[in-house]
């Protein structure tokens, strides 16, 4: 249980957060043959592009409506028009995904009215599906953009199917899960004999693949057949909070049930989901996951010598802190300093003191005496201020490799999160000297020298004295 | 916004920018940045170039006005490299809410600006002007104007929002802004005859540090370099060097023109990239020394330091050589500095296959055509299909180009270069260019091409094995 902060600074120092458009603008990278478009200035787009491309290290399809002082404030409609028909023209895509910014919003442009009229006025574009999000950077967090594009894919693309396949699922995963993670998951759902459709799903655009040809939109990811038939699904699994919305959605308008899992990282966590998933399919457990589980098991004993009892400094998006934060408090690790990004109920279910809704300066003026700290690359600066061990988690990370591959799911995900925990208290281990416990004692002696001496002075009338 | 259009059609009036000049009347006030095509567009905003422009700046804590966009998704990217202080890489940000935006971000700014006083004591502000905060109508000239009088520190405003153009032009507000409120507003505590400025060298992977030993081994002293590891004050007293070098191009080129005509300080236009281009910098800038009155001697000694070096760069590379003869280089620098590194690479014995020359101006590619003779390939604007088609049909061995189209080369299994803004290696000057010959050399011979390029046993061998299973 957690009290949740917000920070009463006036000015931002090292932001943790990022913003709405490229989290939406993430989402769209996970359905196939896609452009995803931000409707905005070209800045906005460039510096999306260049995170995304430095943390994946992929080409990243992104393109923007390029609107400039004037046609914003004339209105966007001709810019989207032109941005539409070109993207159309030039990559024949699947699907545009186009996400709001900060100018757009200020501006208050209709998007779903503009994308009326041009629809109308473009029959060639009818088989191109565009989804419109609407994300503006001064509201809520990269999470939150994520999210809400989810919802869009759901309300534009998915419809009530009268034929059932028995065996799909619906799995809608949150913008913290890495590809990585989404091949785990889909592994672990194919164990019995069910199929899974992740929505989005960055694990076929964006694992780091080496592909045949050259495409200029996104390569691999949900298909529209795939979004389409979404009501065809048995039930829908998702995955972190900030899915709910999106599996509500879904719900309502496919009549599909959804499940909630907060987490995937943890041994109580997986046993429930593994259970579900049994229950689902009326089939056991595959004997590869009661072996990964007791695997689990035994690395939990051997890392929790070293857990046990460290302070953290963790800075990350809701999700991705629920998901790490709680096994490292199963892990016996206490949650000294959090900071996130954006609300969200989960916070206040938080096992720490405090949640603080701030940035990486919070984090670092909380985290001075921290065995280590958890966030993403531009934890860098503070990491070697306070002399701590530092691991990357999260979005960007882009001076480390292997972001992508980077796995925190299923047992297997939660035993290699254990061992990279307790290998990094291990890396920091200190020998023992002559001098090591001198100090200790030395304050020991002071400390009691000064507290006889204010008894002393309070009551000036003990024997020492006399 | 009325003075903000005005800065912006002065600086597309900039007379020594002969593209401009070569434009008509009503072709010049659209200025150098092309109206941009929606959905087939790429780049950076002006906020993003005049930033770039700045930060270098160590100093200074670097305040962006607006919502977390602009800063909050790419602070601390840029390789610009300190001696001293680190507050560059502090990311400031008023992170204005939708409430700022209703009711206007001016009290936040003041009230950050204030704080980061408070905490971080710097010698000065930047405030950079966004899109949002330009259009809900944020003066920022008026809270920076405030909070100077009140402080007593300088707080600069830099009014370059991202939707009035491009990088290039965000390069020269930056520019305007350092002109209007820094350049000349200090004194230093001595000059000599030997003082220079270096403008529109970032100091990227430390590249100006390839340099300096070679000029203080002249005794000549960098008074200040705008703004590659400068501090706020050497910026600020830069107006009493006695010559300078203009750097990259056109990007500041309003710096170097309107400090020659306030302060009679005259400037070439030089490149550190390249042997040649680094001897001839060098020896421009003795050249325009003693022409101010630095003793005649510094010329022989210039031309001593350049033998020496050039003979020791040369030798380097000899070493590469003949492993390089003849090898094709795709570079894509989709910047302005195509040509100097043109040079460079035929020192190392390689042909040029092709050059973007987007942002170059006619100067810069007549300079390629010299170079490259005159069936020079140049493109204007190469799109990721043509390079990906470029290479994989091998019509080049290399590509040399920015970090966001490395993936085109990569997929194909070519060897990839970084030269841009992002990169790790310092290829400036005579040590750089041995460098970066190396660096190509290493990327050509790697070990891993072979392996990556093999396809899978399975694949070649599919029919022997069905011939098997078949008999
Ligand atoms: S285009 Fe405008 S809103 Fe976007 S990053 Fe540049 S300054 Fe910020």
């Amino acid at each position: 249980m957690a009290i949740v902060n917000t920070n009463h600074k006036a000015c931002t120092v090292n932001p943790l957060k990022m913003s709405q458009p490229i989290g939406a603008a993430l989402a769209f990278m996970g359905l196939n043959n896609c452009m995803p478009t931000l409707h905005g200035s070209q800045g906005c787009t460039s510096f999306g592009l260049v995170l995304f491309v430095r943390h994946f290290r992929e080409m990243i399809p992104m393109q923007t409506t390029a609107m400039n002082e004037v046609n914003t404030i004339l209105g966007g409609m001709e810019n989207i028009e032109q941005a539409i028909v070109n993207i159309w023209e030039r990559t024949k895509p699947a699907v545009i995904g186009l996400a709001s910014t900060g100018l757009t919003e200020t501006k208050g442009d209709d998007v779903n009215a503009y994308i009326k009229l041009i629809r109308a006025k473009h029959p060639e574009l009818a088989d191109t599906a565009i989804v419109y999000a609407s994300t503006p950077d001064y509201v809520g967090a990269f999470q939150d953009g994520w999210s809400k594009a989810a919802v869009c894919i759901i309300q534009e693309t998915a419809e009530p199917c009268q034929v059932k396949q028995v065996n799909r699922v619906n799995v809608l995963p949150g913008s913290h899960l890495t590809p990585a993670d989404i091949d785990e998951i889909r592994e672990i759902i194919e164990s019995f004999g069910l199929f899974a459709v992740f929505i989005p799903d960055i694990s076929g655009s964006l694992d780091g693949h080496i592909p045949e040809d050259f495409t200029p939109t996104t390569l691999g990811g949900t298909t529209v057949l795939e979004l389409r038939t979404m009501g065809a699904a048995r039930a829908t699994i998702a995955i972190g909070e900030q899915m709910h919305a999106a599996a509500i959605e879904l719900e309502m308008k496919t009549g599909v049930p959804y499940t909630m899992f907060d987490r995937l990282t943890g041994l109580d966590a997986n046993d429930n989901f593994v259970q579900f998933l049994s229950k689902l399919s009326g089939k056991p457990v595959a004997l590869k996951y009661r072996r990964q589980r007791s695997q689990l098991q035994d690395a939990m004993l051997d890392a929790h010598f070293y857990t046990g009892g460290k302070k953290i400094a963790i800075g990350a998006e809701p999700d991705l802190l629920w998901s790490l934060g709680s096994f490292l408090s199963e892990m016996g690790c206490e949650l000294a300093a959090v900071v996130t990004t954006t609300q969200s109920p989960l916070l206040e279910k938080m096992p720490a003191e405090e949640v603080l809704i701030g940035d990486l300066e919070d984090l670092e003026m909380r985290a001075k005496d921290c065995d280590l700290l958890i966030t993403h690359s531009h934890g860098r600066q503070m990491a070697e201020r306070l002399h701590i061990p530092f691991l990357r988690f999260g979005i960007p990370t882009f001076d480390r490799l292997g972001a992508a591959h980077k796995l925190t799911v299923g047992y297997r995900g939660t035993k290699e999160l254990a061992f990279e925990l307790a290998n990094t208290f291990l890396a920091e281990d200190h020998e023992a000297t002559p001098d090591s416990w001198r100090e200790t004692f030395q304050e020991i002696n002071t400390e009691v020298a000064s507290e006889a001496q204010t008894t002393c002075a309070s009551n000036g009338s003990c024997s020492s004295c006399n | 916004m009325a003075s903000l259009n005005e800065k912006v059609q002065d600086v597309f009036n900039e007379p020594a920018c002969d593209k401009n000049q070569a434009k008509g009347e009503k072709e010049r006030k659209k200025g150098c940045t092309k109206q941009l095509t929606p959905g087939a567009a790429a780049g950076g905003c002006a906020f993003d170039g005049a930033k770039i422009a700045l930060q270098p700046i160590t100093d200074v804590a670097h305040l962006v006005h607006g919502p977390i966009a602009c800063e909050g998704n790419g602070w601390d990217n840029r390789g610009a490299k300190s001696s001293d202080s680190k507050l560059y890489r502090t990311g400031f940000t008023t992170d204005i809410s939708e409430l700022d935006v209703i009711y206007g971000g001016e009290k936040r700014l003041y009230k950050s600006i204030r704080e980061v006083l408070e905490k971080y004591n710097p010698p000065a502000v930047f405030v950079y002007q966004t899109c949002v905060t330009a259009l809900i109508g944020d003066d920022i000239e008026a809270v920076c104007k405030a909070a100077t009088t009140k402080f007593g520190k300088p707080i600069i405003p830099i009014n370059a929002p991202g939707f009035v153009g491009a990088k290039n032009l965000g390069n020269k507000l930056a520019g305007e802004a350092l002109l209007e409120y820094v350049i000349g507003t200090e004194e230093p505590e001595l000059t000599t005859p030997y003082d220079i400025n270096i403008i529109g060298e970032y100091n990227l992977a430390g590249e100006l540090w390839q340099i300096k030993p070679l000029l203080d081994e002249l005794g000549i002293r960098i008074l200040a370099c705008i703004s590659g590891d400068a501090k706020y004050k050497e910026v600020a007293y830069s107006h009493r060097a006695k010559a300078a070098m203009m750097v990259c191009s056109k990007a500041m080129i309003n710096v170097a023109r309107k400090m020659e005509e306030r302060y009679n300080i005259p400037f070439f236009e030089g490149s550190f990239y390249g042997i040649t281009d680094t001897s001839e910098s060098l020896r421009q800038i003795s050249k325009l020394l003693v022409q101010q009155g630095a003793a005649e001697d510094l010329l022989s000694r210039t031309e001593k330091l350049i033998f020496r070096e050039e003979t020791r760069a040369w030798e380097g590379i000899n070493r590469y050589r003949a492993k390089l003869q003849g090898k094709k280089v795709l570079l894509i620098t989709g910047g302005v500095k195509s040509w100097s590194v043109v040079s460079a690479l035929q020192e190392g014995g390689m042909e040029i296959v092709g050059t973007s020359v987007k942002k170059s101006t006619d100067e810069d590619k007549d300079k390629i055509k010299e170079l490259m003779g005159e069936d020079a390939h140049m493109f204007d604007d190469m799109r990721p299909r043509d390079m990906y088609a470029m290479l994989k049909e091998c019509r080049a061995d290399i590509m040399l180009s920015g970090g966001r189209s490395q993936f085109v080369a990569l997929k194909v299994k070519m060897p990839w270069l970084d030269i841009n803004q992002e990169r790790h290696h310092a290829y400036a000057g005579y040590v750089g260019m041995v460098e970066l010959v190396k660096q190509i050399e290493q990327a050509l011979y790697h070990p891993v091409w072979a392996q990556v390029r093999k396809p899978a046993p399975w694949e070649t061998e599919v029919s022997e094995v069905s011939e098997a299973k078949a008999a």
